[in-house]
């Protein structure tokens, strides 16, 4: 990857190029447009970054560790594997750096109401968590088969305080809980904070999410310099709506540092039953705002499906679809038995379980790693744990069998 | 004279509101469909709005969303509903027809194409739900040729300024949502919607046409005292819904729509 400035995007309107930008009901931009007045005047203020970082180091436990995967790159003896130990944030994993963001946010804006959209229940515990910390009223929004597929973080949700609310339509996934949070949104427009979990949704979501997620890979930047005394030769992440990839990636875009975004395979591309949306997928506006989706000629958006409800979404940021346009990021996808065989692998080399989100990351860094010299220096962001989908695992043959 | 124009100008002599008509296209399938809009409009809607159905409608309520999915279900699609255009100008040439839609048929569909054809259909404004002003020029900059107006919007929360900016870019008429909230939502408050609108018509000499909420005649009659137009659409669906199966649901709209139009009048 040759050296290349990256421009600073979004422009003044919220777009990435051609993408990203304010596609909603009218209702809701002036609320938008309320959100992003309060985002430039507060988020970049020194006293609301100090207060920021309190609560990461003192409660959500950052920095999170960079950790040498010894014996997964001894055994593929290939390039040194490291893993940003996201995992280890205990209530969401990556997700509560954005929604204690989010919600210090709120409370700076006089909201005293939350809500948010989850899908394997990440971003609704890290929401539920923050709301907590707050003393917010919380509601969450569900897909049914989310809250059957990842029952262990409806629980936790309950536990800390947040209103679980189910929603039917559609598939009962992500895409159908982010539906009924804009629509429930609209209705609650003026004491009510949405809190979004990834880069996506109307400006200024997707860059209000980087802002806050970019620590991973600032952190990772220092921690990195600091144990192999220079940059690393690739960064690997998940891409569902691509919060944890931009957080990592962000802040080494003007640098030589190759990138992979990891879509989910799911069955296979060709099968239909798949979330590879920057590798299959064409432009078009979900959920406010232009990116690639999988859609069918007529533009109704079509199921998006992965073994990991974090990626069975059917769009993608805005800026991810940028970074692709650019060839700044190179995107591929991890099929399910291929992410199953990376979080069975991990398991049992490293004693780590990752999340089966951060299991297809690390399944290409399996395979980048035996293509590379043992000097070059992978990071692949660990962005969540695996204890939420023991259920979903225990359910696979090979698994079981082993 | 544009139909849009005439309409609300022989209202005006008769001395009644406008009542907006908005039905899905397609549901529960494209003949029916096709049925309840003559039933609508034989019965005195003034303009329809036809829904294009989405996958993702998130403006909308319950009674549209399956509405939206039973179209889909049909087989509809925004050829289809250019189609359902044309075959309604064989016999009713003087009704607007206002294509009502979410960006991303539209954009699919391509919006050169779009325009071009619905333009020859006869059709005679859009209004996309999902598409601000903020964006809107991707669209209406491309358009070149007769005009075809882009429907806006006002909200509940739209704040002055932004009412007169929106106000300056408006053509045709100007939909006033009436409350916050998604289509088919209960509870009106008309008092409120009337200050809306008189905020609204200081600031325009647009005809303004008020949705969201509205489901009785006394309700219409309430907004109409007000408004230039009153909108209806879940209620109609609602209807749809209840006697699926049943042969007689273009007569039952009839009915309905014929009470909804005394209620316009003044």
């Amino acid at each position: 990857m040759t050296h290349q400035q990256y421009r600073h995007y979004p422009d003044e309107k919220g777009h990435f190029g051609p993408y990203g930008g304010r596609y909603v009901a009218e209702t809701l931009m002036p609320a938008l447009l309320e959100l992003e007045a309060a985002f430039d005047r507060f988020v970049p203020d020194k006293d609301f970054q100090a207060e920021l970082t309190v609560m990461l180091n003192t409660y959500a436990g950052r920095p999170t560790p960079l950790y040498c995967a010894r014996r997964l790159s001894d055994k593929l003896g290939g390039a040194a594997i490291y893993l940003k130990r996201e995992d280890l944030l205990h209530t969401g994993a990556h997700k509560i750096n954005n929604t204690l963001g989010q919600a210090l946010l709120a409370k700076k804006m006089g909201k005293t109401k939350i809500i948010a959209e989850t899908g394997a229940g990440q971003h609704g515990v890290a929401t539920a968590t923050a709301a907590a910390y707050f003393g917010m009223a919380c509601k969450v929004f569900m897909g049914v088969e989310d809250i059957r597929r990842q029952a262990p973080n409806v629980k936790r949700m309950e536990l800390l305080g947040a209103e679980i609310m189910p929603v039917e339509s559609g598939t009962g996934t992500l895409k159908d809980a982010m539906n009924e949070a804009m629509r429930y949104w609209v209705s609650a427009i003026r004491d009510t904070f949405y809190v979004i979990g990834s880069v996506a949704g109307p400006h200024p979501y997707p860059a209000m999410v980087r802002a806050f997620q970019k620590i991973i890979g600032e952190e990772t930047r220092t921690q990195v310099k600091d144990q192999c005394g220079r940059l690393p030769d690739l960064l690997i992440a998940c891409v569902g709506g691509g919060s944890n990839a931009m957080g990592l990636f962000y802040p080494f875009l003007n640098d030589t540092v190759a990138m992979v975004g990891v879509e989910a395979a799911g069955k296979g591309v060709d099968t239909g039953g798949h979330a590879a949306i920057l590798t299959t997928g064409s432009t078009g506006v979900l959920h406010g705002s232009k990116s690639y989706l999988l859609q069918d000629q007529w533009g109704q958006i079509q199921e998006a499906h992965s073994i990991s409800a974090g990626l069975d979404y059917p769009g993608v940021g805005p800026e991810h679809a940028l970074l692709k346009d650019l060839g700044r990021i190179f995107y591929m996808s991890v099929k399910d038995e291929e992410a199953l065989a990376a979080f069975s692998t991990l398991c049992r080399v490293e004693g780590i379980i990752p999340a089966l989100e951060s299991s297809h990351a690390v399944y290409c860094a399996m395979i980048e790693a035996k293509k590379r010299p043992p000097e070059d220096i992978i990071v692949v962001n660990l962005s969540g744990r695996g204890d939420k989908d023991l259920g979903i695992v225990a359910g696979v043959d090979e698994i079981k069998a082993k | 004279m544009t139909r849009i124009e005439k309409t609300f100008e022989k209202l005006e002599r008769a001395g009644e509101k406008a009542l907006v008509g908005f039905i899905t296209a397609g549901d529960p399938d494209a003949a029916q469909s096709l049925e309840i809009i003559a039933a609508m409009i034989d019965n005195g809607i003034d303009i329809l709005e036809l829904g294009v159905p989405f996958s993702d409608p998130t403006a909308d309520g319950p009674v549209i969303q399956r509405s939206s999915a039973r179209a889909l279900k049909s087989g509809m699609n925004l050829e289809k509903v250019c189609d359902m255009i044309t075959s309604l100008r064989e016999k009713y040439v003087d009704i607007p027809v206002i294509v009502f839609s979410y960006y991303n048929p539209i954009f699919a569909y391509g919006i050169e194409r779009f325009y071009t054809d619905f333009v020859s259909a006869g059709a005679d404004g859009v209004l996309v739900v999902d598409l601000p002003p903020e964006e809107s020029e991707e669209m209406t900059s491309r358009w070149t040729g007769a005009p075809l107006p882009l429907i806006r919007l006002v909200a509940p929360t739209t704040p002055d300024e932004r009412m007169q900016h929106i106000a300056d870019v408006s053509d045709g008429f100007i939909y006033m949502v009436s409350k916050t909230g998604v289509t088919g939502s209960d509870g009106l408050d008309a008092s409120e919607s009337g200050d809306q609108v008189s905020r609204l018509k200081r600031i325009t000499h647009l005809p303004v046409c008020v949705g969201f909420g509205i489901s009785t005649p006394d309700d219409v009659a309430a907004v109409a005292r007000t408004a230039d137009g009153v909108v209806i659409g879940s209620a109609f669906e609602r209807t749809i819904e209840e006697n699926l199966g049943k042969a007689d649901i273009a007569a039952r709209i009839g009915r309905q729509t014929a009470a909804y139009k005394a209620a316009t009048r003044m």
